[in-house]
């Protein structure tokens, strides 16, 4: 099996996190893992993307060649179009719709919905939002982990193990708002991955 | 006994490094390095071993902190990014007329595409230059076993040995196969040889000759490197020369091997019998590398031969940023068109409307409160000229607040604010934090007293070294004693907490000093927002007192 997925978001949103409980669920079955991040200066609120690649053959390059990913996940809508060209013709995007606006010239929400739209296999709604009813808004990320867990070749009990474990050292109650978000993700993706079918 | 982790490169050398039975760790921080000091300081063994992994002043102290060790016979290393080894160039070029006793080990992270650097200069170049052997790991494994690989051959030729490592290798993870059980450290042995390590004409001058011959001597051993590594290929109409990181993105592109004889290259000095032997073998050779065209310059010489050498000197290859398999895969297909078993894919299109969302300050960052009071004060001089240093505050410059002129190198503020001032310029302003004042901008400032220069210095202090994620700041709870020590007057030193209720306050502050014909040095201090909030989580607020 091979996973290619490229993370993006904007810096301090939590990609890293997602990678790294990733990383972990991968380890423990014995897969090969390479994933590149960014540190620096652009995690001041720049854009951030992070190359996570596992596979059950040994993993040469640390990037993902253009026209490879199998998935672009995104927690803000615009960064996901950032990485199109890494995107594999039948590749998906699983992306927030929530909108990170810190510069004067955020292009037209209405314009990037297009975009994402013409980009073919989508899952995309408010994770925020969905943080922020069955958990707490900074579990985002683990909503978007959710919604992605059905194109990784990774069980959920499996990722969600990981995530125990990754949150483990911040208590009880960090853990499980994290499994409910991560839960609520995957549910809500179900039904977009139904109607493509 | 073996065991797999995950790992980014900065921190399977540093785990490699302690199983190698290293005794002390010294650097400054800087992005891509800043890690590998973190693992150490964190790793339960280091810790129980009671290993030195205090970050130092900056990476001249480092790195003779780190040559001292090696003097007395264990095993050290140093860190930094690649300008850092700029600012310890005199320590660097010397210890390879000294030598070194125990294995030491000078980590230094080079940045193409300069995700967060001034610029994109290739580590492998200071090397060559020193007569110092540089390593460059193309992937984490050998990250982790170059640690104990370099300090066998840092003793085995008594000088310190380079880790060349890039951005992306530094911050990108993999499984590495890593032993569970440390070597012991070295004992304290004194080197054999004292009179190289006294660098007085007399002894350097013989050391010098001894010198070029270690260097042959390691030309010799990169021959022979298990990490310098020759591939044979059925196609003879290229030969690849190939180094470090570069091997993975050439490896990507033919998963079943590639048809071109290779020489990968991970050990300098370069083995030039084993590069004669591809070119012998080959009717033309690319040469693809991460960074500057540091072998590819070597192999083309001044004079022209009749050998084709494709590389980044002659187009061939992207010649600025960091490397991908895009690029190597763009390159072949123009070098080798008849090539049929690669093909470039079907790619989509870029977005076009998606924007640069370049960083910015912290919203609750002192810093900013730093920029709105001086862009106030400012005010209604037409030549006033800010001049900016290393750190998040650089950010300065974008929008909102416009307010540098100038960003050179670590503790330039001071020193370019001083000339200008002597050129006639007012107001002249240097704005510097803690971390970058105590690691180059105190002696410039004791230029300045000295000449009571009409400047206005604002030392932004956030209680840490920000821009690579809040490590310790060698100044903090010091600066105003050290800018007492250093002479500024007390009636010209002024301590200020950069909040936004202050705005007014320091606003008029900036006026007082930038009109006080002399020296006047504002320190402006707010604990870092990201820290604070590691701080609050862990122990409550802290006061910046």
């Amino acid at each position: 099996m091979k996973t290619d997925i490229v993370l993006a978001g904007v810096g301090g949103q939590g990609i890293l996190s997602v990678a790294t409980i990733l990383g972990v669920a991968a380890l423990k079955e014995g897969l090969n893992i390479k994933q590149a991040e960014v540190h620096g200066m652009s995690q001041r609120g720049g854009d951030v993307q992070s190359n996570l690649r596992i596979s059950s053959k040994p993993i040469n390059s640390d990037l993902i060649p253009y026209g490879k990913a199998d998935l672009i996940i995104s927690l803000e809508p615009m960064e996901a179009l950032r990485y199109l060209p890494t995107l594999s013709p039948d590749g998906w995007i699983v992306t927030s719709t929530a909108p990170f606006v810190n510069i004067p010239n955020y292009p037209e929400m209405e314009l990037i919905e297009g975009e994402l739209v013409k980009g073919g296999n989508l899952i995309a709604f408010d994770m925020e939002e969905m943080a922020k009813e069955v958990a707490s808004p900074r579990s985002s990320n683990m909503v978007l982990l959710g919604a992605s867990s059905h194109f990784i070749e990774l069980t959920p009990d499996k990722i969600e193990a990981a995530v125990r474990s990754v949150f483990s050292s911040k208590g009880e109650a960090v853990v499980e708002a994290n499994i409910k978000a991560f839960r609520a993700g995957r549910e809500k993706a179900e039904s977009f991955i139904a109607k493509k079918h | 006994m073996k065991i797999k982790k995950l790992l980014l490169g900065d921190e399977a050398f540093a785990l490699g490094a302690i199983n190698a039975g290293m005794s002390g760790a010294y650097g400054y921080p800087g992005t891509p390095s800043t890690e590998i000091m973190e693992f150490i300081q964190a790793n339960p063994l280091s810790k129980e071993r009671g290993i030195h992994s205090h970050w130092s002043s900056n990476e001249k102290t480092a790195y003779e902190e780190a040559l001292g060790m090696s003097y007395a016979g264990k095993r050290s290393i140093v860190t930094m990014k690649h300008v850092g080894l700029n600012a310890c160039a005199d320590a660097f070029v010397n210890s390879g007329m000294t030598g070194s006793n125990g294995g030491m080990l000078v980590a230094v992270a080079d940045d193409p595409s300069m995700h967060s650097s001034q610029n994109e200069q290739d580590s492998r170049f200071y090397g060559e230059f020193a007569f110092i052997p540089v390593l460059e790991p193309s992937n984490q494994q050998e990250a982790y076993d170059m640690a104990e690989y370099g300090f066998k051959l840092s003793e085995k030729f008594e000088i310190p040995v380079i880790v060349r490592f890039v951005t992306r290798l530094s911050h990108s993870r993999a499984t590495v196969d890593v032993a569970t059980e440390a070597l012991p450290e070295n004992e304290i042995h004194f080197p054999e040889d004292g009179r190289r390590w006294v660098l007085m004409p007399g002894n350097s001058r013989v050391r010098y000759k001894e010198l070029i011959k270690v260097y042959d001597r390691l030309e010799m051993a990169s021959e022979t490197s298990p990490f310098n590594i020759y591939s044979p290929g059925k196609n003879h109409s290229l030969g690849i020369v190939v180094s470090g990181i570069a091997a993975n993105y050439l490896n990507e592109l033919f998963p079943e091997g590639c048809p071109f004889p290779t020489v990968k290259i991970s050990q300098y000095p370069m083995p030039k019998v084993m590069l004669r032997g591809l070119a012998e073998e080959c009717r033309e050779l690319l040469v693809i590398e991460e960074g500057q065209p540091f072998i590819e310059k070597a192999m083309r010489g001044i004079f022209d031969s009749n050998k084709k050498i494709y590389g980044k000197l002659d187009g061939s290859l992207v010649r600025t940023g960091e490397l991908n398999p895009d690029h190597i895969l763009e390159c072949l297909l123009k070098v080798c068109p008849e090539l049929d078993c690669i093909k470039a894919g079907e790619i989509r299109e870029a977005c076009k409307i998606t924007v640069a969302r370049p960083p910015s300050l912290c919203k609750g960052c002192g810093h900013r409160d730093v920029y709105q009071a001086l862009n106030d004060a400012l005010e209604g001089y037409t030549d006033a000229r800010v001049f900016g240093d290393i750190g998040c505050y650089t950010l300065g410059y974008l929008a909102p607040f416009k307010a540098l002129h100038t960003v050179l190198d670590m503790g330039a503020s001071i020193t370019m604010a001083k000339g200008a001032s002597e050129a006639g310029v007012h107001p002249s302003v240097a704005v510097i934090g803690d971390s970058t004042f105590t690691h180059s901008g105190m002696a410039g400032l004791l230029d300045a007293v000295n000449e009571d220069s009409n400047i206005l210095v604002i030392i932004s202090d956030n209680l840490t070294t920000g821009m690579t994620g809040g490590q310790d700041s060698q100044g903090t709870g010091k600066i105003e004693e050290i800018c007492q020590g250093i002479g500024v007057k007390p009636e010209h030193l002024h301590t200020i907490d950069s909040l936004p209720k202050n705005h007014d306050e320091m606003v008029e502050l900036f006026k007082k000093a930038i009109e006080h014909k002399g020296l006047s040095v504002v320190v402006s201090r707010r604990e870092c927002i990201q820290t604070a909030r590691r701080h609050g989580a862990h122990r409550g607020p802290k006061t910046t007192e």
